[in-house]
């Protein structure tokens, strides 16, 4: 059982999390857009999150914390 | 529940200016953890390079120093030496490191400085544009090498880590990829273990780190990732080079 | 005691003893005796030196290791300056106190190996790319070399301001008798608050760069330096004046032509010509009111500038006097050196 948090504001929505959340629970928004005009990442499941953290490892922006 | 993974308090909180899927903010964060692992925090001094990863300085939480172009090493050379007992890196793309620096990249690790240099190698200029680099692959395309690089015009490319290896003075010489969880992961030991080496006063230590550049690369997240992987990897074996 | 020393070595010893702790450089005539004396001099006092692998990863190894707050310093000769010039230009913008020795030898290109004053633009207008100075001296002794190095490191430190020494291949080998002064004591030097010593945390971490992409604030950057530079030319600015105040023809020279000018002014005197000696020992900030105060004086109806190169400071010499009264001149190169008797004819040949 896992929790991410996202600071969306600092998300580029270049989508590497998405591509290595191994329940494919992660997307990138196709109508939520921040500050600077990105698509910004959604979690569509939050109870299948396992928080193995592979896609804060993969953010180039810090964008996401992960609780276990 | 409890944090397992959060921003390190040694990056700033200055949002990265780096273009959406760039890995250089994987490398940032890779450099920031191990540094606060390793107890560096109040005792280091980084070493900005010229290039896209120019403004490195807003981002890690200690003293920074901003180089010339490809002189990141002479620069933390006269950190450490007047600083011996401080923890001093250095950040260099592929350009600056293996182009336009190679006699200060070679020398001080023939010199054995007990510096650690991280060196981004992204196979192309980002910050000027999407030129050839010195590790721009064969059949590579860039600015310079609209056609891809044909080593009768434009030379070959070359592998830092076989070169550095070959040297008496680095103790710590190894490549990984930025191009999936396990091998960040991978990337970040190495890493760790080059602060390490640097910590016990051993000698040069050196990670390169293959570095994905969708922008310049003309490709999305996936295609970039998927080009570090299979293309870059045939051409940059990964592994440790040199460990004494 | 006074004690017989080289010109290189004397500059090099005057250093530590004025608080350099580290030196890098690489080999190049005339001015080897200064890193050969401080390869093993530093290390005998705790410091560091590094023979880099060119020029330019040199005067990086300065702007590290001053960033880092140690009193650093390299020595070249001019192609090898010519090198450095990137590196000046960033440790000026980044505002970095060092000290850089220039032991001038005749160009352009590889040029020859003999003295020469030909670097004077390089060294006072600037070098390298942007808008920017360092604190330039002309010593025309190995004494004053030793008196100039020995406080250099704290005038640079007090402005910020790199300091570069101008010598020629002359003034570095030639030996003369010295007195040198006692070591200063670092430990009484303040702690560089924009240095980065490694221990600043957080807020207080400091940045060394030279990278101000916004263009007020560059700008901003560019005005504070020259308000530094006007500063160190109401302080700074050195001048020695030798019998001008009867003097009918005023000679100008600095470092040792200033010598062979001084012979040539009392041989001058002998035969009952007027004649002085005008000598900018900083010829970065250039003694500008010394020269106007010179030229409106009645008695002066000429001034000749005497430089080992083809006219490089007669034009600071024609901007200070405001061309009040006409300059002449007078030069050698490719190494070569007039002797006393070579100025004496000029100035009466000319006068003719």
């Amino acid at each position: 059982m896992g929790k991410i948090t996202i600071e969306k504001e600092r998300c580029k929505g270049c989508g590497l999390c998405v591509m290595y959340c191994p329940k494919k629970i992660l997307a990138l928004s196709d109508k939520e857009t921040n500050g600077n005009g990105y698509f910004v990442l959604t979690v569509v499941d939050e109870s299948g999150c396992i928080g193995c953290a592979n896609c804060a490892v993969m953010c180039p922006d810090s964008v996401i914390t992960v609780e276990r | 529940m409890t944090v397992v993974y959060k921003k390190s308090g040694m990056l700033t909180d200055a949002p990265f200016h780096y273009c959406p899927g760039c890995t250089h903010g994987i490398a940032h964060k890779l450099v920031a953890e191990v540094l606060e692992e390793i107890g560096a925090e109040g005792n280091v001094v980084g070493v900005a390079p010229v290039g896209c990863a120019v403004f490195a300085y807003n981002y890690f939480n200690c003293d920074m120093q901003e180089a010339s172009h490809g002189r990141a090493p002479a620069v933390a050379t006269g950190i450490k030496r007047v600083r011996p007992d401080t923890v001093v890196f250095a950040y260099q793309g592929d350009g600056d490191l293996a182009s336009i620096g190679m006699a200060e990249i070679v020398h001080a690790a023939a010199r054995g400085e007990k510096i650690t240099v991280i060196f981004i190698n992204n196979a192309i200029y980002g910050m000027t544009g999407g030129q050839m680099a010195p590790t721009t692959l064969e059949g590579q395309k860039a600015t310079t090498c609209i056609y891809g690089r044909n080593p009768e015009i434009n030379g070959n490319p070359i592998r830092m880590c076989e070169l550095i290896s070959t040297l008496t003075g680095p103790t710590y010489v190894a490549r990984a990829a930025l191009c999936d969880p396990a091998n960040v992961r991978k990337a970040k030991k190495m890493i760790k273990t080059a602060f390490e080496h640097q910590l016990n006063k051993k000698g040069f230590s050196f990670v390169e780190l293959l570095s994905a550049c969708p922008t310049n690369w003309g490709m999305t997240t996936e295609q970039a990732v998927d080009y570090v992987k299979n293309d870059m990897q045939s051409i940059y074996p990964l592994g440790v080079f040199k460990e004494e | 005691m006074k004690q017989l020393m080289k010109g290189n070595e004397a500059i090099a010893e005057a250093a530590v003893r004025g608080g350099c702790r580290a030196f890098f450089g690489y080999p190049i005539t005339p001015q080897n005796e200064i890193p050969e004396y401080l390869s093993w001099r530093l290390y005998e006092v705790g410091g560091c030196f590094v023979q880099a692998e060119s020029e330019v990863a040199a005067i990086n190894m300065v702007y590290g290791a001053a960033g880092a707050g140690a009193r650093a310093m390299t020595s070249s000769s001019s192609p090898g300056i010519s090198l450095k010039q990137e590196g000046i230009s960033y440790i000026c913008c980044s505002r970095l106190p060092c000290v850089i020795v220039n032991m001038v030898r005749g160009g352009p290109g590889l040029g020859g190996i003999q003295p020469a004053q030909s670097d004077y633009f390089q060294a006072t207008k600037g070098g390298g790319h942007g808008d920017y100075h360092m604190i330039v001296y002309g010593p025309n002794s190995v004494q004053e070399c030793v008196d100039i190095m020995y406080d250099a490191f704290d005038v640079s430190e007090k402005y910020r301001v790199p300091v570069m020494i101008l010598g020629d291949g002359m003034l570095g080998q030639i030996m003369e008798p010295v007195e040198l002064p006692e070591f200063k004591d670092l430990s009484k030097l303040p702690r560089k608050a924009w240095a980065t010593y490694g221990d600043n945390k957080g807020k207080d971490r400091q940045i060394i760069n030279s990278l101000l992409i916004e263009p007020d604030v560059l700008e901003r950057h560019n005005h504070l330096l020259f308000d530094t530079y006007k500063e160190i030319a109401d302080n700074e600015t050195m001048c020695e004046e030798y019998l001008c105040s009867d003097a009918e023809i005023v000679l100008t020279a600095y470092g040792t032509v200033a010598r062979i000018a001084k012979s040539a002014v009392d041989i001058l005197r002998s035969r009952g010509i007027k004649v002085g000696l005008l000598r900018p020992i900083t010829l970065y900030p250039f003694p500008e009111k010394a020269f106007i105060k010179v030229a409106e004086q009645d008695c002066v109806k000429e001034f000749v500038c005497i430089e080992l190169s083809m006219g490089q400071m007669i034009e600071d010499v024609k901007i200070s006097t405001q061309m009040k009264k006409p300059v002449k001149f007078y030069g050698r190169v490719g190494g070569n050196v007039m002797t006393p008797e070579d100025i004496v004819k000029f100035v009466t040949e000319e006068d003719k």
